[in-house]
């Protein structure tokens, strides 16, 4: 494939944490509301995940 | 005499829950080689685009990042297990052997998180088809 994709660590872990977790919502969840509120909770543990694995790997690195 | 009662739990033993349906073995396949096409079957239509578009989204990702597509392997067991999550994609990695993406060894981090993204995006496929096999026993509305 003749497609150059450069995404950075963290553009490139936001793209996962959205895919991810709209599938996670729809297979996890039985009614839309509830698929919904999962879906975004999924998405908000995978880039909060992000950032404290970041600041841990700052702090370690000092 | 015959016993009402044992032959009562008889017969609920021997009737499952949710029988094993035709669409209950069709819909995971179909949801197997297109991401989606389980629930599509199944008359979810918003769910079905859904997944079709994180789906295919991720593995055109994957590829665009220089991900490498893992080949039928019994070597090292991380490949074998590569192999296996992106073999989920379905339809999706039968096109890019077919078309010979993804057959590139880059060593940087891109690529890597390329792989990643071709490995996951099959396994949330396989996902995706076990719900549509739920849906279909009727274990989930």
């Amino acid at each position: 494939m003749n497609v150059h994709l450069n995404l950075s660590h963290f553009s490139a872990a936001v793209v996962f944490a959205l895919f991810t977790s709209i599938v996670f919502g729809i297979t996890q969840r039985n009614s839309t509301v509830e698929q919904v509120k999962y879906g975004v909770y999924c998405f908000v543990l995978f880039v909060g995940g992000v950032f404290v694995a970041g600041w841990v790997m700052a702090l370690i690195r000092r | 005499m015959a016993n009402p009662t044992a032959d009562k739990s008889k017969k609920t033993a021997s009737a499952p829950e949710y029988p094993l349906t035709t669409m209950a073995v069709v819909a995971p396949i179909v949801g197997w080689l297109i991401p989606g096409g389980g629930h599509f079957l199944l008359k979810r239509y918003g769910r079905g685009v859904l997944l079709l578009i994180s789906v295919v989204a991720m593995f055109v990702i994957g590829l665009g990042m220089q991900g490498r597509i893992y080949q039928p392997n019994g070597g090292d067991i991380l490949d074998i297990l590569g192999f296996i999550g992106d073999v989920g994609a379905g339809a999706l990695y039968f096109l890019a052997r077919i078309m010979d993406w993804g057959n590139v060894m880059a060593a940087n981090a891109v690529a890597d998180y390329g792989k990643t993204f071709l490995i996951v995006a099959g396994l949330l496929n396989f996902i995706a088809a076990a719900d549509a096999h739920h849906i279909a026993l009727g274990k989930k509305p």
